[in-house]
């Protein structure tokens, strides 16, 4: 059995600070066994979300030694024997208590988009009809775990809070998951461009590198949409192109929300 | 304390659902489609229910890979697995109502794997005649969530996220509404509704090697019991024969049996392929016996026989065991599950992106080069609140239960894959019920405050007390004495000294004292969701102890077969009028003859017929 220092914020809207606890550990622990370790022995009321303890869920999002990364996936092996391990709540994101941060905004931004619509249904009964290949691009898009942990990392967040303005990388991947659909029958273009704020991202791409899914955020997801974008909008022989010969015809254009 | 009831906080909808998960949210948006104002009550943020641990699939017999399969050789391969003791018109909706649920869930935006066609591919599972799982890799229950996540907040429902309910409200013999408390403030809030539809999972956390998380505490079971509903089949726990048994830290973490689908073999520490020295006579006729036939059923050939490691979960869970007590047993008490040797690294990746990547990061073990260590782990209850098989209503009047939560679908023990379709087609059916019985209520139900006060003293005892147990401790002795006493194998002598056990905890829980304050307090909440384990965990065990035989998930030492007087039976317990618990042996109504006739036909008798 080894020792560990936890030093963990403590706290709530009003304020907080570090505290450290002591604690032995043993072979094989992940960050979230620590803090539940010391929780059960030392600080009762320390508040910490956690489901699935298996990376599936998403609901262990911490910033651990200055990286948003999932409690439950991340070894305390990974660190140097004796190092003290650090835990803070999100940042990007209003404290509620100690690790747990208010992450509404990200449940209304879904909100906002227009969700898969379906063409109508085949008439011999046995369901919609894609290729896999056609569908695998967006099949790794439906990995997302929603941990926020890209929410997190993003500046236009984080350090600009322009929340106002884009919707993060999750729901630019919700966005290309729905775009590249091969039966979806909406068109977002127009609104991935005004609304959600695809110019945004400035393609630092430090959002793929948090993805505990592995994701390709930038490259398979919002740069594709960012060329959508800049087709649509900006690119003249696309235009006329689309003036004589029309566009996609499968798909009608998403009204701008009422103001 | 004074409390004014006026004062709190007060939400009115005709329906509440209180869970998240596959059946809450398949629920509430039936009670939308039925035009209900719906509220949802989730302990958790939305998204995170235990459905995203379902990796398999969910069963649907759409006959896309093998047009030979149908409802009626599901409805079969569900009654033989749950060992001829589910309810067999649940059995019976739920075969032939899957198809439908799995379809209309691609047309809200799911993408599950495809056949070469374009269609849902299906692959082979556990217990399951022909490939039937509808799946994406090893993910399918987040596909399944977040499909359900994703239509629900389009249709107009009220989300109440990180909110605990904590009593149910009633108005003489019907709901009136619910009590429930905010997680992030402490703060009490009351629905005020017609119907409330319970889709809150089981209560895995009572013992101490489990796949659930922390919010499978009984919650429904407790609030129902306490409502004056009965549980029932509490004794059938499924042990899912594949957890993660290295590091300490991960033990009991789901590993798939699309592992064994895939093709995966069970070894133990000779390097023997032990599970064909486990085959029941009763599969022995659909059970390949020799190594020679399984490789030829896994290279697709049609006339061979499956495998004896897709044997039902209780079959493989007390094999393994068997073998660790044998001395047989991996480094770490398990067994090997191997998939290295069976596919290439590129296949293992692709059809099991979720395992390579668990093991991988949790167990430092690349599953494409070497074994995994498994061992059986507690994963799903078949037992729980009893429910009117068509509308999924309770024994209260406007309280319905769907999901893990109610019992009799899966009978003694659950097949893989069972458990997705069952969550869309009787969660989809407990809303039709709740707008039914909401269409013909004769008046508003009124909620009375001395209910609401002493429900909130009830709740907040644990932070008021001055002095007593820390809840975390006695989780743990629950958990200890749940695995001694009431594990895979049972006998008389154990689950007495387990009932016993349970109920000198029971009244130590009653004095746990939660510190700190209500504001986002994991004590304050475990001091109270600790009542709702050690009623589901006792009820089990009396159940247990009743039960004299071995039938699917419950295994008696005492009694090692299955009876053919105990087939006619389910063990039904509910509160008595002294408000001790009452178990009772309630005679079960015999199958319609059609059923029966399904049940026990040849397969060649129902190949072909979608009738």
């Amino acid at each position: 059995m080894a020792e560990r220092t936890l030093r963990v914020w403590r706290g709530d809207a009003q304020g907080g600070a570090f505290q450290e606890y002591k604690t032995e550990v043993s072979p094989g622990m992940v960050v979230l066994d620590l803090v539940h370790k010391v929780a059960s022995e030392a600080a009762p009321d320390l508040a910490c979300r956690w489901n699935c303890k298996a990376g599936k869920c998403g609901s262990c999002s911490m910033e651990i030694n200055g990286k948003p990364k999932l409690g439950c996936m991340t070894r305390l092996g990974d660190y140097p024997e004796g190092q003290t391990i650090t835990v803070q709540p999100l940042k990007a994101f209003p404290v509620i208590k100690d690790l747990v941060t208010n992450v509404k905004w990200n449940y209304e931004q879904n909100q906002r988009i227009t969700p898969f619509t379906p063409p109508a249904r085949p008439a011999d009964g046995r369901g919609l009809r894609m290729k896999q290949v056609d569908v695998d691009r967006i099949q790794e898009f439906r990995k997302c775990i929603e941990c926020f942990l890209c929410q997190d990392t993003c500046h236009v967040l984080r350090d600009h809070d322009k929340k106002d303005k884009f919707v993060g990388p999750r729901f630019m991947i919700r966005l290309a998951q729905l775009e590249m659909h091969p039966l979806d029958t909406v068109d977002r273009i127009a609104r991935i461009r005004n609304e959600y704020g695809s110019g945004y991202c400035n393609i630092t791409k430090c959002c793929s590198e948090v993805c505990p899914e592995h994701i390709g955020i930038t490259d398979n997801g919002i740069i594709p949409l960012k060329e959508r974008v800049v087709s649509r909008y900006y690119d003249p022989v696309a235009i006329v192109w689309r003036s004589i010969f029309g566009g996609d015809k499968r798909r009608t254009e998403d009204p701008p929300a009422a103001k | 304390m004074a409390l004014d009831v006026s004062e709190l906080q007060t939400f009115t909808h005709d329906v509440v659902v209180v869970g998240a998960g596959g059946a809450g949210l398949r629920a509430a948006i039936e009670c939308r489609l039925q035009g209900l104002n719906t509220g949802v009550v989730c302990k958790s943020l939305l998204g995170k229910a235990h459905t995203v641990m379902a990796e398999g699939g969910a069963a649907a017999a759409l006959g896309n890979v093998d047009p030979r399969d149908n409802w009626k050789i599901h409805f079969r391969d569900t009654m033989r697995g749950g060992k001829f003791l589910n309810v067999w018109r649940m059995a019976q909706l739920h075969a032939q109502q899957a198809p439908d649920r799995i379809r209309e869930l691609e047309e809200w935006g799911a993408v599950f794997d495809r056949t070469k066609d374009g269609l849902i591919n299906q692959r082979n599972f556990g217990g399951h005649r022909y490939p039937r799982l509808a799946h994406v890799g090893d993910r399918t229950g987040l596909e399944l969530i977040r499909t359900l996540q994703d239509k629900a907040i389009h249709t107009g429902m009220y989300v109440h996220m990180e909110c605990t309910a904590v009593r149910l409200l009633k108005d003489g013999d019907r709901i009136s509404g619910l009590l429930a408390y905010w997680r992030d403030t402490g703060r009490f809030v009351v629905f005020k509704c017609k119907a409330v539809i319970f889709a809150t999972g089981g209560a895995g956390k009572a013992w101490s090697v489990t796949s659930n998380s922390w919010e499978y505490t009984g919650d429904g079971q407790r609030m129902a019991y306490e409502a004056g509903a009965e549980l029932m089949d509490m004794e059938f726990t499924q042990f899912h024969p594949t957890g993660m048994v290295w590091p300490p830290s991960v033990k009991g973490i789901l590993v798939t049996e699309g592992v064994r689908g895939e093709g995966g073999i069970l070894l133990n520490s000779k390097g023997e392929r032990f599970m064909f020295n486990y085959i029941p006579e009763k599969f022995a006729a659909e059970t390949a016996d020799t190594v020679e036939e399984g490789e030829r059923w896994l290279a697709g050939d049609k006339n061979a026989r499956r495998p004896p490691e897709l044997l039902t979960r209780d079959v493989v869970a007390r094999a393994i065991n068997a073998e660790v007590n044998a001395g047989r047993g991996s480094k770490h008490g398990g067994a090997y599950l191997d998939i290295a040797s069976r596919r290439s690294a590129d296949d293992i990746k692709k059809k099991l992106p979720s395992m390579y990547h668990q093991f991988k990061e949790l167990a430092e073990v690349d599953i494409t080069k070497e074994p995994m260590e498994v061992g059986p782990t507690l994963h799903y209850m078949m037992g729980g609140i009893r429910v009117d098989a068509e509308t999924q209503m309770t024994r209260v009047p406007g309280l319905f239960a769907a999901g893990e939560c109610g019992a009799g679908m899966h009978g003694a023990n659950r097949l893989g894959g069972n458990s997705l379709s069952d969550l869309i087609v009787f969660g989809r059916l407990a809303g039709v019920g709740a707008a039914a019985y909401i269409q013909g209520l004769p008046s508003e139900p009124v909620i009375r405050d001395d209910e609401v006060k002493a429900a909130v003293r009830w709740a907040r005892a644990p932070l008021d007390r001055e002095a007593g147990e820390n809840p975390f401790v006695l989780h743990d002795e629950m958990r200890t004495l749940m695995g001694r006493y009431v594990g895979i194998w049972r006998d008389k002598t154990g689950l007495q000294e387990g009932v016993a056990e349970l109920e000198r905890l029971e009244a130590r829980i009653a004095n746990a004292k939660a510190t700190g304050t209500s504001q986002f307090n994991p004590s304050w909440s475990e001091s109270i969701d600790l009542h709702g384990l050690v009623l589901s965990a006792k009820a089990v065990a009396l159940g247990a102890l009743m039960r004299e035989e071995s039938r699917g998930g419950h295994s008696r030492e005492d009694f090692l077969d299955e009876s053919k007087e105990w087939v006619k039976y389910n063990i039904v317990i509910r509160k008595g009028a002294d408000g001790s618990m009452e178990v009772e042996k309630v005679l079960r109504s015999d199958g319609p003859a059609e059923l029966v006739s399904i049940a026990n036909a040849s397969l060649e008798e129902l190949e072909g017929g979608n009738g």
